[in-house]
This record gives structure tokens, sequence and C-alpha cells, in this order.
């Protein structure tokens, strides 16, 4: 055997592994316990603890900083099969590892990075990205929430709302503008003159912690600033939502194949008509529709994750035909899967339900559909017309 | 091709205009003609940094610097340490 073979394997065999030891951790820590969060709107702490000491909330950062430094697809899978079970601790790793997280990777100067990402990665601080508003959702470019210029920092003042992870956050990356320009600051959330308070009972996301956050005469010193003044929106924000709807894909995916085992393994086990409902084509339709779309969006995802290992000048637009797919057929094979359960399929005791609901989340973050569209539809505009 | 050539082919290859015959010149602002939507800036940044080997750091990162393609070639001398 060659070395290059044996190395291959090797590394095969390697994440495999990991991704075993995922599954392993999710069916042990996650999956009992996924209604409880959803009840009860939190993620326990001591979930947060065992997700950092197993290097899932540093997955996608270099070694040097306490992270697994996985590559873009094993990153994906990791975000998957957390995402199968709990759409809540998923998106911690949406929103710490993927839109802080590469958001101070890419952008943030040595000290930043000492500073934040190895607190980040052992849970000691949890991060959330503060861009969405009362008013200002896909128009981020004019987000309200100010800054001035004050003695050795900056002052903050606005307020922002749906953030994830908000209400639980130590870091927050706080999108502001001052006059034209849009900047980015990397604000502790303990800072005098920070209110934050958890919006509860949403259809989606309810362990997810998300908030709404006041700024009042907020102080933030004048090293906390992300990149330079002014390229909050053109670098900070695009980089973000990049790796946000990178993330959002995989959960979509994540959402459309665990109702797809829930809708096979149902399908089975119910009787009517004196036979399995799985006899019936009309059921076998939708586990035909739903095994397609499956197979297409995890197609789209690895491509993507393929193209974010090659740094290819494509990789955004793919990353984005991803999202806007996953993020779709989360919700048709989620309703299919529903429908497949019946009445049973209302209840909490079978995990439909909640796939049900947070599926349609993933059709208005880190870019609604119809905003993908139009960026999608540019892309065909611009490359196919020769 | 020189750099100059590259960058042009890279941008126009990129344009959201309908008509074939655009006339990009090499003082023109890409962003303010509306010529590209926002994500086109951090692919322009991959572009550059990944077609010509160099890393662009924090103080470059304005959006002056690959507004036009004069600008880019500009960015690009400094960095490679081109002399007139």
């Amino acid at each position: 055997m060659s070395e290059t073979v044996a190395q291959t394997i090797s590394s095969a065999e390697e994440a495999a592994f990991q991704i075993d030891r995922v599954r392993q951790f999710v069916d042990k820590e996650i999956r009992p316990y996924t209604s409880e969060f959803d009840k009860e709107q939190l993620i326990p702490e001591t979930l947060i603890k065992k997700l950092a000491n197993n290097g899932y909330l540093a997955g996608n950062f270099p070694k040097v900083y306490g992270g697994l430094e996985l590559g873009p697809l094993d990153y994906g899978r990791l975000t998957e099969e957390i995402g199968r079970v709990s759409p809540a601790v998923r998106s911690v790793l949406t929103v710490h590892c993927s839109l802080v997280g590469e958001s101070l990777l890419r952008w943030g100067n040595t000290e930043q990075k000492e500073k934040f990402l190895p607190g980040m990665a052992s849970g000691d601080t949890l991060a959330a990205f503060a861009l969405s508003e009362p008013s200002v959702g896909s128009d981020a470019r004019n987000v309200e929430t100010s800054y001035t210029k004050a003695d050795k920092g900056y002052l903050i003042n606005g307020k922002k709302k749906w953030i994830t992870m908000g209400a639980r956050a130590d870091l927050l990356l706080v999108i502001a503008s001052c006059e034209d320009q849009v900047s980015a600051f990397l604000v502790d959330s303990n800072t005098e003159g920070i209110k934050r308070s958890q919006i509860m009972d949403l259809m989606a996301g309810r362990a997810a912690y998300t908030a709404e956050i006041e700024f009042d005469n907020v102080f933030v010193p004048e090293n906390h600033l992300l990149g330079n003044e002014g390229g909050g929106f053109t670098y900070i924000v695009n980089t973000a939502l990049d790796h946000g709807r990178y993330s959002i894909a995989w959960a979509g995916l994540a959402v459309a194949q665990e109702a797809l085992h829930a809708m096979v393994k149902y399908a089975r086990k119910r009787k009517q008509f004196g036979t399995g409902i799985y006899n019936h084509q009309l059921v076998q339709e939708m586990i035909s529709n739903a095994v397609v779309n499956v197979e297409a969006a995890r197609a789209l995802c690895t491509k993507a994750a393929t193209l974010r290992e090659e740094q290819h000048e494509d990789a955004t637009i793919q990353t984005t035909i991803a999202k806007q797919f996953a993020s779709k057929i989360a919700n048709s094979v989620a309703n299919d899967a529903l429908q497949v359960h019946g009445a049973n399929g209302f209840s909490a005791e079978f995990i439909v339900e909640q796939l049900y609901r947070e599926a349609k989340v993933f059709e208005v973050i880190e870019g609604s559909t119809q905003i993908l569209q139009q960026v999608i539809a540019r892309h065909g505009l611009t490359r196919f017309h020769k | 091709m020189n750099q100059k050539e590259q960058v042009r082919q890279f941008i126009e290859s990129n344009l959201i205009v309908f008509e074939d015959e655009a006339d990009l010149k090499d003082d023109d602002n890409i962003f303010q003609l509306g010529y590209v939507n926002s994500l086109f800036a951090m692919k322009l940044l991959n572009y550059i940094e990944s077609e010509f080997n160099v890393k662009i750091e924090t103080d470059e990162m304005d959006i002056k610097n690959f507004s036009s393609i004069n600008n880019i070639i500009a960015l690009l001398d400094r960095k490679l340490g081109v002399t007139e």
C-alpha cells in the first residue's frame, strides 16, 4: 500500500471516528432531553460545558486556539449531527463558531484572537452576533444602532432584536453605524448600559436564548473594534453571513435527514387498513420525495464544502445555493414527515413536531429565501449568458 | 496577460450589466455604478489574495482600495513592492 493511500485511509478512519463520537455524544447527551430544553426554553450549562470539553464549541478553530481544526466538510457534518436532534444546540455552533468565530479568525488582529478565541473554545465565553434590529432585517446595511467616538473608545446606542443566544452570550459582535460608516465591535455583554431580555415562547428556537438587547451609552474600548472603521458591512457582515449561511445549509439538511428517518420509522411501524402504511403508494410518494431532496441537499452542501476547502471563487455562491435549497426542503420534508405521523405528529412525544416548527426559521435567517433567490438569479444572469 | 488585464477580466466576468459592451473604464467606481453587489467585495478580496498571493491586512481593508481597476492595481503595486 502506498504511503499516500495509507494516509488517505487513515484520515478517513479518523474522520469517521470523529463523527461516530459526535453521534454517541448526541444520542447520550442531547437526544433524550431535546423536548425538555424546548419546554424549559434553555440549554443546560452542564451541556454547554460538555460541548466545550469535546471541542464542539471550536470545531472550526485552529488547534492553537483550542479548536479541532476541522475542515469545512467535517465542520458541516458536526453541525448536521447536532442539528438533527436539537436545532437550538446547533444554533450555538452557528452563532458562536460560524458567525462570530469565523469573523474573528478572518478579521481579528493577533491580540483580539488571543484574547477571545481560547475562551470561546473552552466555553467560558459564549458569543452571539448582534446585527438584526426591530426595523432592520434583510436591509442590514442600514442598521440604526449607532456609535460615536469617545475618549479611548466608542459609545454605542440603540436596540438589537432577534439575536440568537443573545440572552446567554458573554461576548456580542455588534454591528453599528456612524453617519455612513458601518463598523463591528466586540462587546462584553456585561458592560454597563446593556439590557438584555429573552424573547419567550417563539415558534422556533425556544431554547436558543433569542433576545432583544438595548445599548445605552455602552462604552467599548478602541481595541475592540473588529476590522477597521467602515468595514463593518462590506467585510465583517458579509464574512459572518457567508459562514452563517454555510452553517444553516447543514442545519436544513440536518432537519430534513432527521425528518426522513422519523417518517420512515413511523411508516414501517404504523398499521392502517390492516397493513403497514408504508404499503400505501401516496405515503411512498412522500418518502420518495424526501429521499431525493435529502440526497440533493447533501450533494449541494458537500459541493459547497469542497469549494470552501479550495477557497474557490464560487464558494460563496455555492454556499448560498446550498442554503436556499436545504432550507426549503427542510420544510417540505418536515411537513411530509408530520403528515405521515397524522395526529401523533402534533405531539411533542414525536420529534417531527419540533422539526416542523424549527424548519421554517431556516428560510428567514442568514438571508431569506427571497433575498437569496435574487442573489442566485444575478449569479445566473452573469454566468450563463453566453 | 498582465495584472491589469487579469483584474479587468475578473471584474468583467462578475458585472451585473446586461449590455454586452459595457464600457468599464480603469477609474470607474464599480461599487458606486452598481455594477456589482456587496457580496462581490468579498469575492474580489479572496480573488486578489489567492490570484496574486498577497495577504490584505486589516488597515488595507478600505473599499476605496478595491473600488476601481486602477485602485486595485495601485494596491497590488504597493503590496508587491513595484515602483514606478
